[in-house]
């Protein structure tokens, strides 16, 4: 990258504090494709002259998974942990690249002691093009035929359905809606920590069901917000050998290709 | 005289029954563990205004939905009927709300275009459920007794309104022949053409013993059905209300704190707790069980859904695990959760509170199979036109799986190996969290 990522403990150091924080998450910082996104992320906010800075090393598993998978002595001991640095730190504001990481820090953290403001990455860049600090333009993506899919842990989870379609729609692209959109949104498979298992027996995986939606449409481009979907629906498109004319990309990704 | 007192004694038997059996609904659901869900009144009444009363979850089929609210208004407005039904059964009278005139003929001619149209939308309920054989309607929980119970209704319902129109079209012609004390009142739209020509040969006397045969069945029939409702999936025409009252407000991403795992957690991370400190003598021993294993682990909100379910299979039909062909069904949760609970109240009417029977939800009706099929993506929860949460079921007995069992998929105590270990679901060193800044 051809800046430098400011982290809390950087800032700290100068007395500083962000207006930001960015929450990589745990998939952003290890998931080679999802680390595309979290550059883009971060990309846009570097851009933009946000004050932000991410935790780096000091950051750790939200607990989402432990606590969907039913253990909550371990999310509630990560959750403690994270808050005790968050705390630390006199953090105020949290944007996070997750869907999962946005839905434990902002509904579930409260509880532990860790109140914050918390907003998902698609929110963040609405607010930012609609305050007009930032100006996006088709370009690439110009008339190209976009279909998104929502995230269950950003859409029915926590009722954000319009940020990332006004996003799209400020592309000049085509925004085409599968059957199963928004509160009626399938999911990709992955939550409820089935990211991390095989399926239970079956005769089919969630992500060829939702794949297969998507491809009906005959879309471009399918857009998403969480690397968990990005990773099922990636994985759904290859399978169905579509690699070659069909990209999966984040609405970041989308956005940091079209900065004006 | 004696028809007064017969009539009399079955509406306070069928009263008294009926209380009986709803007080074991109430204490049924009592033997759930307490939740607060009496805050914010006004957001909840407004939204039991607008899902239950007003049907908003309904429509989202169109078809079913619309069915629905045409059965929905004509049985609740019908019903204005049965206060006349009762007048005259207590006191001999004959239709004695007709000093209303004008108004009691229209309302009369309304209950016969709402009695038409429910029948009409029952009968294509029952060839959705029976000739089309709609797949939600057919899946693997939706056993013979639940087919039985939605014909038995279905049927019930045509029978009632069957009867409300052959009795007042056999009141219709008596009132044209002046016979006795049928005097001419009401308005008649669609039984005097429907019914009315059907009868138009039987003798006066025949016509009025097939009057008072139709009155005595619809009543019988409002009393019986009364009755059955603690038994069937059609008590959502009452608990409806109440379930949507004190459904969850908060986002449906957020799921409950286990507080007790709190006090826990904070002793083990606060660096100042002294471990081999002695209990507080005074503490109760209590044995916090985490997490459910049987329906009197869950909370009282979770045994009313059950009680609510209507089995409409929405649930189900939306949700990812079961469209490709898992074993979970939410339905089948909400399901098995009632006729469990229904067990155990038997058993604690028949040997007392303290009964066991070595069974358990988890187990003997719920496989550790289902509960892992879960994405947690709330489809099923959006989907339930009453605001039934099956998700919050499941993560419960996944949490007894988990906390007391350990007996979660070998994947995921990996997971919960590495989060602990290293931050993170996957083998990668927390130190390596700022990587992705190095690459490009
Ligand atoms: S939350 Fe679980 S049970 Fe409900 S629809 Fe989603 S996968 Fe099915
Ligand atoms: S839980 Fe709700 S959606 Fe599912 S069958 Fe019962 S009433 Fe229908």
């Amino acid at each position: 990258m051809n800046f430098t990522v400011p982290t809390m403990a950087d800032l700290a150091a100068k007395g500083e504090s962000p207006e930001i924080l960015f929450w990589v998450g745990c998939s952003g910082s290890f998931d080679d494709r999802a680390k595309k996104i979290t550059r883009a992320i971060a990309n846009i906010l570097h851009h933009v002259g946000i004050k932000y800075a991410v935790l780096g090393t000091e950051e750790s598993c939200t607990g989402d998974p432990a606590k969907r998978a039913g253990n909550e002595f371990l999310f509630q001991m990560q959750a403690m942990q994270n808050i005790m640095v968050l705390n630390g730190y006199s953090v105020k504001k949290i944007v996070t690249g997750c869907p999962h990481c946005f839905n434990t820090i902002k509904n579930e953290y409260p509880e532990l002691g860790g109140t914050y403001e918390v907003i998902h990455h698609t929110q963040l860049i609405q607010q930012l093009i609609n305050e007009g600090k930032l100006s996006v333009q088709g370009g690439a993506f110009n008339g190209k035929k976009i279909t998104f899919h929502d995230p269950c842990y950003l859409g029915r989870g926590n009722g954000v359905y319009e940020a990332p379609r006004e996003i799209i729609s400020k592309l000049d692209t085509e925004l085409v809606e599968m059957k199963r959109s928004k509160a009626n949104g399938l999911c990709c498979g992955a939550g409820g920590a089935q990211m991390f298992k095989e399926p239970e027996h079956g005769n089919k995986d969630v992500n060829i069901e939702r794949t297969e939606e998507a491809l009906s449409l005959q879309p471009n481009i399918i857009a998403t917000g969480c690397p968990f979907c990005m990773t099922m629906m990636t994985d759904g498109v290859k399978h169905k050998e579509q690699e070659k004319t069909i990209q999966v990309l984040d609405v970041a990704e989308l956005v940091n290709q079209s900065i004006k | 005289m004696i028809a007064n007192i017969l009539f009399l004694i079955l509406l306070i038997a069928g009263s008294a029954l009926f209380t009986i059996n709803v007080r074991k609904v109430i204490r049924n659901i009592n033997l759930g563990k307490d939740i607060d869900r009496k805050d914010n009144p006004s957001k909840r009444l407004s939204s039991m205004i607008k899902v239950a009363l007003g049907q908003s979850k309904m429509v989202v089929r169109p078809v079913a939905g619309i069915l629905h609210i045409i059965v929905y208004a004509g049985f609740i407005i019908i019903n204005i009927e049965v206060i006349e039904i009762i007048i005259d059964g207590i006191f001999g009278t004959h239709r004695v709300l007709s000093f209303m005139g004008p108004l009691y003929n229209f309302l009369i001619a309304s209950f016969e275009f709402l009695g038409f149209g429910v029948a009409a939308a029952c009968a294509i309920f029952l060839v959705r459920r029976n000739i089309i054989k709609i797949k939600r309607f057919w899946s693997k929980e939706i056993t013979s007794w639940p087919r039985t119970d939605a014909n038995l209704i279905l049927c019930t319902e045509i029978a009632l309104m069957t009867a409300f129109l052959t009795m007042n079209a056999a009141d219709y012609l008596l009132q044209q022949q002046h016979y006795e004390h049928y005097i001419s009142v009401g308005s008649f739209p669609i039984s005097s053409s429907l019914i009315a020509p059907l009868l138009s040969g039987f003798s006066l006397p025949t016509l009025e013993m097939i009057e008072r045969i139709c009155w005595w069945f619809h009543i019988i029939g409002i009393v019986s059905f009364l009755n059955y409702l603690p038994y069937s999936k059609h008590f959502h025409i009452i608990l409806a209300f109440p379930n949507v009252y004190f459904s969850n407000l908060n986002n449906k991403g957020k799921f409950t704190n286990m507080e007790a795992v709190t006090k826990e957690v904070k002793l083990m991370l606060d660096p100042n707790a002294n471990p081999y400190a002695a209990a507080d003598p005074n503490a109760a021993p209590v044995h916090n069980k985490f997490g459910a294993k049987d329906v009197t682990d869950l909370t009282w909100k979770q045994l009313m859904d059950a009680y609510s379910c209507t089995e409409c299979g929405r649930c189900t039909s939306n949700c990812p695990a079961n469209i490709t062909g898992k074993l979970l069904s939410p339905r089948k949760i909400m399901m098995d959760t009632r006729d469990r609970l229904e067990e155990v109240g038997k058993g604690i009417d028949k040997n007392g509170k303290d009964f066991q029977d070595g069974k358990s939800l988890l187990g003997d009706y719920i496989l550790a199979e289902e509960l892992w099929a879960c994405t947690s993506c709330n489809a099923c929860v959006e989907a339930c036109p009453v605001n039934i949460d099956p998700l919050s079921l499941i993560v419960d007995l996944r949490r007894f799986l988990v906390m007391e069992q350990s007996a979660a998929p070998q994947e995921l105590n990996m997971v919960f190996n590495n989060i602990e270990n290293n931050g993170a679901p996957w083998q990668f060193a927390q130190a390596n969290r700022l990587k992705w800044t190095e690459e490009n």
